[in-house]
């Protein structure tokens, strides 16, 4: 049967079903994290037993697919979709390795002016009907590809590096969120020995300028690098901090962490000479 | 005189676009080049903060467009490079703020101020990176060794060449120790994939953020070591034909020489 | 040079220049950014000059500029007139003179409280009149808003 865009059925009229949540995981400024965020925090929540899936928004660029390690499965795309050309069962992509995750892949040989954006929001809220989380990931910047994926989402993170124009362009983009969706922060590429050093910014500097509630910190490290080589999201490595880090972020997303996040600290001298596993 | 008009693109963002116009263009102009810096990326301007003169800025590219000011007016001449100057975006419009044909008006116009202009043009496919590329003749792309920034680069490189623009390649943010232990591709890998020239090879270097932190690009200082790079893409640009440099990574040899420089 | 003595000596975290740094820069970023609210300074501040000196509103402009270490506000307001023609500095009020001592209960009863009735009630009428203020004009209780229009600028002083 083809599905098209289901009709949005207007809340009044509806019986009061649990909807899930859609949250769009942002920053302004590329290059910064977002969509090794999105797949880490949708792998560690699907990993808690949720039913989650990760929208790519990027049209043109796509890039959650491959940092999943789905590449190869991805048969139908967004714009298939909202075209009608596709059923969303047709282009939602299970996981390999956690069942409760499903990817919808952007268009990769399309442009963002093809998405309409009243049917894009149309396709969040009929996701938020069968999954616990909607994650999606935004394309950088704040031109057409950004305002398409904002809207449908009324929760935000922001995902920030301690550099200037990262800074910068997040604050811009806390500006251009509004008032109506709660934007939490994620602080991402931490070096704490350059932080002790003075050269670079500390979590409590990048919070001192965007005011918002933090919802965890990454440290800088290699092992990301390696996982979005293979395609193997690190949120669902146990031997990984960097995993464990998510794992906290997705706790504290669901409600069920109420810590503080912990900010990493600088390697030890032995660590570092023996390379301990980040 | 005519400049040469050199857009820096790459479609991922992150990867050193702004750092590359940046220090590029200061190495151009500590060759003695006339050199106008042209920040694209309305709405997210950045490479005023990087060179450090986001506090001088009066004018911007889109009040020349509208003809609120003069083109020079709007010029930021840099205080240490005395033939460096930088036409900042504005900040509070967005993109369709200037159209592609307005774009390559005030770029021709610069070209005839100066000897490279060089066009920061912001991440991604839409109007933005349509508008940077408007005034261009030739394209510097800019990726990472990673697998998303080469997959936006490769994207790229095909608008590129529909629209007939050359192009050569930077690699940027290199780690020798990662190709080493096979967690990173290597430089021929990249090119190979990309069948892109290649122009330059920079490698990680955490100073960077300590330069942007301050606002004065790394070529300023002539002891780091990213200086030697730029300089020799400077003058790799300006048509010498320059070697790479060896990176050796201390404790191997053979395999651990990767092409970097 | 003195760049390069700085370095050497005072030379500061780098992160700590760059907090400084964004702080003005998204100051000034804000500003620009809220056009409306820009508007409703500009206007609530007119109004307030205005109650002094007369704009002309149409000449005004507010901006604001990134200077070193702040932002700062610049606002170009053409001045053209005074409210008021103003008068000279009134003198002080003087409280009439006080009264003469009351005449000691009294040896001469009749002509004491003869003296005492010709004089004038002790109680200072604030806006008491000519014998307070010398030489000035009968001094009005009201401020008049604004004067009969006419050439711009002052009477002659």
């Amino acid at each position: 049967m083809r599905e098209a865009v289901p009709e949005v059925q207007p809340a009044a009229d509806a019986a009061p079903k649990k909807r899930g949540r859609a949250i769009v995981v942002t920053s302004g400024k590329g290059g910064v994290g977002k969509t090794t965020t999105t797949a880490n925090l949708g792998a560690a929540l699907a990993a808690t037993g949720a039913t989650v899936v990760l929208v790519d928004a990027d049209v043109g660029l796509r890039n959650l697919d491959i940092v999943l390690g789905l590449e190869a499965r991805v048969r139908h795309h967004v714009l298939d979709v909202l075209e009608g050309n596709a059923t969303l069962d047709d282009a939602l992509v299970t996981d390999k390795r956690v069942s409760t995750l499903r990817l919808l892949a952007a268009a990769q040989t399309r442009e963002k002016d093809d998405v309409d954006t009243s049917a894009f929001r149309d396709l969040i809220d009929s996701l938020r009907e069968r999954f616990d989380y909607v994650l999606i990931d935004c394309p950088a910047g704040i031109e057409k590809g950004f305002a398409n994926a904002i809207v449908g989402a009324d929760e935000a993170i922001i995902v920030c590096t301690p550099e200037v124009s990262a800074v910068r362009d997040a604050d811009r983009v806390v500006g251009l969120l509004g008032e109506g969706r709660q934007i939490k922060l994620i602080v991402n590429r931490l070096r704490p020995a350059l932080v002790r050093r003075g050269k670079m910014l500390s979590v409590q500097d990048v919070n001192a300028i965007l005011r918002l509630p933090l919802l965890g910190v990454i440290a800088d490290a290699p092992d990301v690098i390696v996982s979005t080589n293979k395609g193997e999201p690190v949120a669902l490595d146990q031997t990984s901090s960097i995993g464990a880090a998510y794992r906290a972020i997705a706790g504290r997303v669901t409600g069920t962490d109420t810590s503080e996040p912990e900010i990493p600290r600088e390697k030890s001298f032995f660590e570092k000479l023996f390379g301990s596993r980040s | 005189m005519s400049a040469r008009r050199i857009v820096l693109t790459s479609g991922k963002g992150g990867v050193g676009k702004t750092t590359t116009t940046a220090n590029l263009g200061a190495a151009l102009a500590k060759r003695g080049h006339k050199v106008v810096l042209v920040d694209a990326d309305i709405g997210l301007r950045n490479l005023d903060l990087v060179l450090g003169v986001e506090k001088r800025i009066v004018f911007d590219l889109v009040e020349v467009v509208e003809g609120r000011c003069q083109l020079r007016q709007a010029l930021i001449k840099d205080k240490r490079l005395e033939s460096l100057s930088i036409l900042p975006a504005a900040q509070t419009r967005d993109k369709t703020a200037i159209t592609e044909l307005q774009m390559a008006d005030v770029v021709t116009q610069l070209g005839e101020l100066c000897d490279f202009v060089l066009i920061d043009c912001p991440a991604g496919i839409e109007h933005g990176f349509r508008n940077a590329i408007a005034g261009a003749a030739e394209a510097i792309v800019v990726t990472t060794p990673e697998v998303s920034a080469i997959r936006d680069a490769d994207r790229v490189i095909g608008k590129l060449r529909e629209r007939g623009l050359p192009l050569r390649l930077i690699v940027n943010r290199l780690r020798p120790e990662l190709v080493r232990s096979g967690d990173m591709l290597s430089v021929d890998d990249v090119t190979d994939i990309l069948s892109a020239e290649l122009l330059g090879i920079v490698p990680d270097d955490e100073e960077v953020i300590d330069t942007t932190n301050r606002g004065e690009p790394i070529v300023l200082q002539p002891e780091a070591r990213l200086s030697g790079i730029y300089d020799k893409i400077a003058r790799r640009l300006e048509g010498e034909v320059v070697p790479f440099t060896q990176f050796a990574v201390p404790g191997f040899l053979g395999r651990l020489f990767r092409k970097a420089g | 040079m003195f760049e390069f003595v700085q370095r050497f000596f005072g030379k500061q975290p780098s992160s700590a220049m760059a907090k400084e740094r964004l702080r003005l820069v998204l100051l000034s970023d804000h500003l620009s950014l809220a056009p409306e609210v820009v508007e409703s300074l500009k206007r609530d501040l007119l109004e307030v000059i205005s109650r002094y000196v007369e704009v002309d509103p149409s000449s005004c402009d507010v901006s604001f500029e990134q200077q070193d270490k702040q932002v700062a506000m610049l606002a170009n307001i053409p001045i053209v007139a005074m409210r008021n023609r103003p008068t000279p500095p009134a003198a002080p009020p003087t409280t009439p003179a006080p009264p003469p001592p009351e005449p000691p209960p009294s040896l001469d009863p009749a002509g004491a409280s003869a003296a005492v009735a010709d004089e004038p009630e002790p109680e200072a009428v604030p806006d008491a009149p000519a014998a307070a203020a010398p030489g000035a004009a009968a001094p009005k209780r009201k401020r008049r808003r604004k004067r009969a229009s006419g050439a711009p600028g002052f009477s002659a002083i």
